[in-house]
């Protein structure tokens, strides 16, 4: 069975609501959209305290190429526009609305029916980005690329696959596994949607085997669609990792950056991000709800929801027991690359795919002890880098150094840091190495 | 409740594997081969392990206490301990007691707390300690009690070793017929030599359980090996008379020993599995070179010892393969 071939590691996959069908979430009181959702430019707000809003009205349009507007989730009176801190932990100009009711835009089409290429044959490649681009739609696997750029790739490369990532490598995460059992056909559509605007004949969706019911189902539904393939992959993190899948599933390793994956001619998108082009395009559906598991081995009852953006975590929390008692960490993300909130308050956005509670026993790091040389972070980068002396290059501030050893080829999946015996910080001073080697490249390119 | 929250960056868990559970690791994999000494060497085995193990133990909670005024003990996280039976297996049986403790206190004194303790070490501290005591014992650290003469036995009767008999050979002063039979012994340890190197098949057992628990990977081991008996295979296919089969360069002496304990040890072996074969190579080389040419008839423990010295060096040009095709221009 296929896999990257560099490094990697084997957390516990702990993915307890694996078996929870998708609940509806109940609509919030007040629901608050964040600017900043994507990478890219923030957006810009287009509405004012008082202003009506409806279901899948835009309030805040995109504020660049790389960038994504963003639309309501909810029917309401914007409230105010205000600031809130967010899941990144930064403080972000945010739009507050008021719900009364749920009162959708007309232009919606909410029926079920499937609706495919066939159905649809006068879209062009131009119509499919264009719809992506006005419905905000971005990489919703938690990096939240606006997902047009990608599809529109520089001069001169011709992307040759389109490769769904629906791996799903976090550890507890389970809401694309849900998606692909309950929206198996609109996934596969909103597939061959992102196929014809890159002008490709082939699709991959690359699932990890722990997911064998996911994989036959996918696998049943592709076979009506010419030039879809289904990949099932060995378990192994961080297999989600753009790079790592590519590797893993057409054997193609993208060069070093500031090289693009469609470098070696792959275009990948999140299977959620594929569900979400088939609704923009097929329903006419801005993005403004997404999947979201909430877990944690203390929670009463993990769940998957259907959530409206803008909700907030304690709502989603409180609908599956209410947050535990000896709660110790609560975690935007999977436990491997999620952030740890400064409190529930947070307001589900884009790219927010689980809500993890850990326990405080969990939630405690180890004492940390001499580096013993074990090279076991050099075994598990995927990357092929060595973060101890990565680690050690920034400690001692050899910024030079860092960029010889090619800090910035780093993705952050926490590989080392998980296999340390010795509990050392090494992605947190790998970071500090990273994001002070690229303010120096920044700096120099600039001059 | 909202001020309980811990705030830190990812990874949010971990692997579960600790320097403890690495250094225990190791000491039970070095069972099989302990209690094949005390079988084979009796109570002076046992005394001269734990003379060792308890000195070495105190020798590193004594200076981390006193002189480094180190609050944290470190003496939980079982390397001490792994020091100590380490170099109680490169002793002969017979050794005097207070040397084993002189040796213990340069092994973890000198060679490990010097430097800043576990990992920062240059040089493997037992391996280190075994040529302290025999450049400065010699005549004891040579004399080895032949196996098998009763538990009780204090004052055992002692013998060559198969190494010493293949140096007479290489010397012209013994023929290979003084060498034949003991193959089987090797393998079961009923041969001289130092504690812990006898018995091949304790020594593979404790490998196999490295290798299980991934505490080590193949690669120190294997290149060693595999080096040794390349090189003994051709120059006993060159001179079959003086250069004894590679399977008694292989069984003999500490080279088994070596090569599974005491090259792999983490700290002092090289970080990447390409510089892990260069270092394995370049030992089993030198083993050769001084087994051979040299005036001592063990290499093993010298040619880790050099190794030990070039592992920075060989770290610094060995890099891990970088993700990435080259980009054409």
């Amino acid at each position: 069975m296929k896999t990257f071939r560099i490094g990697g590691v084997h957390p516990a996959e702990n993915k307890l609501s694996a078996a929870e069908p998708i609940r509806v979430a109940e609509l919030p009181k007040i629901a608050v959209f964040p600017m900043g959702q994507h990478i890219g430019a923030p957006a810009k707000p287009i509405v004012q305290k008082g202003d009506k809003v409806k279901v899948g009205q835009m309030i805040a349009e995109a504020g660049g190429f790389v960038s994504a507007p963003i639309f309501s989730s909810v029917s309401g009176t914007v409230q105010k526009i205000d600031t809130i801190i967010e899941a990144s932990g930064y403080k972000k100009p945010a739009v507050f609305i008021t719900v009364e009711g749920d009162e959708w835009e007309e232009s919606i089409d909410r029926s079920t029916d499937l609706v495919t290429l066939a159905d649809r044959p006068e879209l062009t490649s131009k119509d499919i980005i264009d719809k992506i681009q006005k419905a905000g739609i971005v990489g919703m696997g938690g990096a939240c690329f606006p997902c047009h750029v990608k599809l529109m790739p520089p001069p001169g490369s011709k992307p040759e696959w389109v490769i769904i990532n629906a791996v799903e490598c976090e550890p507890y995460l389970t809401a694309d596994h849900r998606l692909m059992l309950e929206h198996a056909d609109e996934i596969i559509v909103g597939l061959t949607l992102l196929m014809k605007a890159v002008d490709v004949k082939k699709g991959f969706i690359g699932i990890e085997n722990n997911k064998p019911d996911a994989i036959a189902l996918m696998q049943e539904k592709a076979k009506a669609y010419p030039g879809i393939e289904i990949v099932p992959l060995k378990v192994k993190y961080p297999q989600g990792g753009e790079k790592q899948l590519i590797d893993a599933v057409v054997g193609r390793q993208v060069p070093a950056p500031p090289a693009l994956p469609v470098s070696v001619g792959a275009i990948i998108q999140n299977v959620g991000t594929a569900f979400a082009v088939y609704e923009a395009v097929m329903k006419n559906k801005p993005l403004f709800e997404r999947i979201v598991t909430v877990t944690g081995k203390s929670l009463a009852h993990p769940s998957n929801f259907l959530t409206r953006m803008g909700t907030p975590m304690s709502q989603l929390i409180d609908a599956c027991g209410g947050l535990p008692e000896d709660t110790g960490k609560v975690i935007g993300g999977g436990p491997m690359m999620g952030k740890a909130l400064l409190n529930t308050d947070v307001p589900i956005c884009k790219g927010s795919s689980g809500v993890l509670i850990m326990n405080e026993k969990e939630a405690k790091r180890g004492e940390v002890e001499n580096c013993i040389r074990c090279g076991k972070c050099v075994g598990a980068c995927p990357m092929g880098l060595e973060p101890y002396l990565l680690s050690q290059c920034a400690e001692q501030q050899m910024w030079e150094r860092l960029e010889k050893e090619d800090v910035v080829s780093c993705i952050e999946c926490g590989s080392c840091q998980f296999t340390c015996p010795a509990n050392r910080p090494l992605l947190d001073y790998i970071r500090l190495g990273k994001s002070t080697v690229m303010g120096i490249i920044r700096s120099r390119n600039a001059k | 409740m909202a001020n309980k929250l811990t705030i830190s960056l990812s990874p949010h868990v971990h692997g579960g594997d600790s320097v403890k559970k690495n250094m225990y690791g190791v000491c039970i994999a070095l069972v099989p081969a302990l209690l094949c000494s005390f079988y084979f060497f009796g109570i002076s085995a046992i005394a001269v392990t734990a003379v060792s193990v308890a000195s070495c133990v105190f020798f590193e909670w004594a200076i981390n206490k006193y002189m480094l005024k180190n609050p944290r003990p470190t003496i939980t996280d079982g390397s001490a301990i792994l020091t100590g039976i380490l170099l109680a297996f490169n002793l002969p049986s017979n050794f005097p007691l207070w040397m084993v403790v002189v040796g213990a206190l340069f092994a973890i004194g000198v060679v490990k707390m010097t430097f800043g303790g576990l990992g920062c070490n240059l040089f493997n501290p037992a391996l280190a300690g075994r040529a302290f005591l025999l450049i400065s014992f010699p005549v004891q650290m040579t004399t080895w009690p032949t196996p098998g003469q009763g538990f009780l036995t204090l004052d055992a009767t002692t013998g060559a070793t198969p190494l010493a008999t293949m140096k007479l050979i290489a010397k012209g002063e013994a023929s290979m017929s003084d060498l034949s039979n003991s193959l089987t012994d090797m393998l079961i340890g009923n041969t001289g030599g130092c504690l812990g190197e006898v018995c091949a098949i304790a020594i593979l057992l404790g490998l196999i359980y490295l290798l299980v628990k991934k505490i080590i990977t193949w690669h120190i081991p294997v290149s060693i090996l595999v080096t040794v008996a390349v090189f003994s295979g051709l120059m006993h296919l060159a001179n079959p008379t003086t250069y004894v089969a590679p399977q008694y360069e292989l069984l003999s002496g500490g080279l088994l020993l070596g090569a599974v304990f005491m090259a792999t040890d983490y700290v002092t072996s090289p970080m990447t599995h390409k510089g892990q074969l260069i270092y394995g190579v370049a030992i089993g080389l030198l083993t050769m070179v001084i087994r051979t040419w040299g005036a001592y008839p063990e290499g093993m423990s010298f040619a880790i010892l050099i190794m030990n010295a070039f592992t920075p060096l060989i770290n610094n040009y060995c890099k891990p393969k970088r993700f990435g095709e080259v980009v054409k221009k």
